[in-house]
């Protein structure tokens, strides 16, 4: 069987596996949409979280993004793991003690206030517009790979799908769907792992194949790496080029946005018990650590492959690199999708691939006759490339394109729903028409899910950085603008309401304004981004994923100032900041 | 459930969480970042130290030191006697 049918078949499989479950348990429940996680042990919610959290950018995007950054990618993959204890430990037992469904109705009922509300949801929108962009590329990359199209079609394709799937909605809702999700990206995700690992090291486990030696060669696999990339004039893959404090700073957003990220902070309203919204934290974690702890070893194992099937031979010698009449398929097939660029700038029909921009690596280049790098690989692709590369069967690679459509979808129909709430729940419902009848709810809601897709597509075209640069931004967003208030609503009773509004409008537009000054959001057609994003140019040397922690300062000192300079807040308002630090509920004469 | 209890179960509290928030803060900042340097010189198998921090110990930390947070609240929950029914 030809390796697209193959991908249909498997594809289709999951879908019907996804469907099947949500109809076998829909008509065991009443179906309450919001409340999907009461009844559900910790350990299937775990799963679930998981399978919402884990997007394009942490199946597709990330390991592909550690191997050509080395030691810089850690902090994706500290950064998103992190941000779970602070939640277990800060948010999650408190808000799920408050007991209420969206992140903007506790902001409301914290801060007494309908305008902390209207400030809340626009934050809300930001962060998830930001992130759903970053998704829609990373869902056009899966789909031009699947059906080998461009990847300006596959983008078309994919929202298509993606609208489709949101707009049937209930599927998203349901518990066991997203265990199912879990089951077939983690599986995806493993399985060719675990297959290179052997390959490579004979050890099947790709988080100690990490640290082990080279099948053959004596020699640890990291090492190796290190000096297969130095030869090319690559930087050394276990050190990286980011100043501490760039790399300080974006580990630091990853982990407070995470925290701060509506539709994470939702699962644990949900859940029977406070204690159980602390395991269910922890579980969550457990199960994406499981892709966390795999994902660094396939970078390095791909970036392994992939030098040393463009340069078999000795670096430099006249037959050491890979000839372009003798290139393995997937070459030819990412090829179509643009993706995968070859120019043969000295003519001599092989490929070479190097850093061409390192000055020191310059003069060597030159007497070997290299006049520039030829191969451009996106490194959004390494992922779904690394089964093929590698030579692994037919099977594993469709089950890899499986599983990217399963992390993509479930997390885009998932942001999409949380936006179209912000809008037709808490904006038009909760603000400006509050009889408003439930269908016009609905068609509002509808037409926010596809305004945003819509303005998605339009970023995925044309985005600002690769998938997983491009979330870190929402998360950035997240860090600046809703976590201080939420943990300040929990830990601080003095914060009042003008407070948290300062706050979050200082943490957000600072934030925002930084991102699209340097690279470019929103606003592209206006002629951003303005700045030249450089070191240089940065504040105190952070990059515009890093921003987010200068911004979170920002908020909590506004907050904290301004709440001072006012009224402090009503006493029922700290009475429910008691009520919500313990498990048990107390009396209201207790208080 | 008097205000007096409360409040000492409140320190009790921030107290764990202040303890767990440093090892958190160590393990990742600390051993993957600020002294990556010096952790590298120390190699355990094909490892660096301070580089399998960074990519791989501090993911195994932050999944422990959630557990660890989880089962010692419960004690305390019981202890100050606010737990759930």
């Amino acid at each position: 069987m030809s390796l697209q049918a193959l991908t249909y078949l498997i594809v289709g499989l999951s879908f019907t596996l996804y469907i099947g479950i949500a109809i076998w348990s829909r008509a065991h429940n009443t179906g309450d949409f919001y409340i999907a996680g009461r009844g559900v042990s910790p350990i299937a919610n775990g799963m679930a979280t998981a399978a919402d959290w884990m997007s394009a950018a942490s199946f597709i995007s990330m390991a592909g993004l550690i191997a050509f950054l080395g030691y810089d990618g850690s902090v994706y993959l500290m950064g998103w793991t992190g941000g779970y204890v602070l939640l277990a430990l800060l948010l999650a037992p408190y808000l799920r003690k408050f007991g209420k469904f969206t992140v903007p109705e506790f902001i409301a009922e914290r801060y007494y206030s309908k305008t902390a509300r209207i400030v809340a949801v626009i934050c809300l929108i930001f962060i998830s517009f930001t992130y759903i962009a970053g998704q829609m590329r990373g869902v056009g990359i899966v789909f031009s790979r699947f059906l080998e199209v461009d990847v300006t079609i596959g983008l078309i394709v994919g929202m298509g799908v993606v609208f489709t799937y949101a707009v049937l909605g209930g599927m998203k809702g349901i518990t066991y769907t997203q265990v199912a999700q879990y089951c077939v990206l983690i599986f995806a995700y493993t399985v060719p792992a675990i297959f290179i690992a052997i390959q490579l090291t004979g050890n099947p486990l790709p988080q100690l194949a990490f640290g082990s030696d080279v099948t053959g060669s004596g020699t640890a696999l990291l090492d190796k790496l290190d000096d297969i990339v130095t030869s090319l004039g690559f930087n050394q893959y276990t050190s990286g080029t980011k100043s501490t404090i760039d790399v300080f700073c974006i580990t630091m957003a990853l982990m407070v946005g995470t925290a701060g990220l509506p539709h994470v902070i939702v699962r644990f309203f949900t859940v029977p018990k406070v204690s159980d919204a602390r395991v269910s934290a922890g579980y969550a974690l457990l199960f994406i650590a499981i892709l966390y702890t795999t994902a660094p070893a396939v970078g390095a194992m791909a970036r392994y492959n992939l030098i040393n099937t463009i340069q078999p031979g000795e670096v430099g010698a006249v037959d050491g690199n890979l000839s372009y009449d003798e290139r393995p398929e997937w070459l030819d097939t990412w090829e179509k999708t643009q993706l995968v660029r070859f120019e043969d700038k000295n003519g001599d029909g092989r490929i070479q691939y190097y850093d061409d921009t390192n000055p020191d690596f310059a003069e060597q280049a030159d007497s070997f006759g290299w006049q520039g790098n030829e191969l451009t690989v996106d490194r959004d692709i390494m992922v779904l490339a690394n089964p093929e590369i590698a030579g692994l069967p037919n099977w594993v690679i469709a089950l890899v394109a499986a599983g990217g459509i399963a992390a993509a979808l479930s997390t885009a129909a998932g942001l999409l729903l949380v936006i179209s709430a912000a809008v037709s729940h808490d904006l038009i419902k909760g603000i400006f028409m509050p009889h408003i009848s439930e269908k016009r709810e609905l068609l509002a809601g509808r037409i926010a899910a596809a305004f945003a897709i819509l303005i998605a597509g339009y970023l995925g075209f044309d985005p600002p950085g690769w998938v997983a640069q491009v979330v870190a931004f929402a998360f950035g967003l997240a860090a600046s603008s809703l976590f201080p208030v939420i943990l300040m609503g929990i830990f601080f009773k003095r914060i009042n309401k003008e407070g948290a509004i300062a706050g979050m409008l200082t943490g957000l537009f600072f934030t925002y304004g930084y991102i699209e000054y340097f690279k470019g959001l929103f606003l592209k057609w206006a002629g951003a981004p303005w700045g030249d994003n450089v070191a240089e140019h940065w504040l105190f040397g952070i990059s515009p994923e890093g921003i987010g922690v200068i911004g979170m300062l920002l908020n909590f000192a506004v907050a904290i100032m301004v709440s001072y300079l006012t009224a402090p807040p009503p006493e029922r308002i700290q009475h429910m900041v008691e009520q919500i630090r313990v498990p048990r509920h107390i009396e209201e004469e207790h208080l | 459930m008097h205000r007096k209890n409360r409040m000492a179960y409140w320190q009790a509290n921030l107290r764990l969480v202040g303890i767990c928030l440093v090892i958190w803060f160590v393990c990742s900042y600390g051993f993957g970042v600020l002294f990556v340097e010096q952790m590298n010189r120390i190699r355990i198998g094909g490892f660096q130290l301070g580089f399998w921090f960074a990519q791989q110990g501090s993911i195994y930390i932050f999944v422990a030191l959630i557990f660890f947070y989880a089962w010692r609240m419960t004690r305390i929950d019981k202890r100050y006697d606010v737990h759930e029914d």
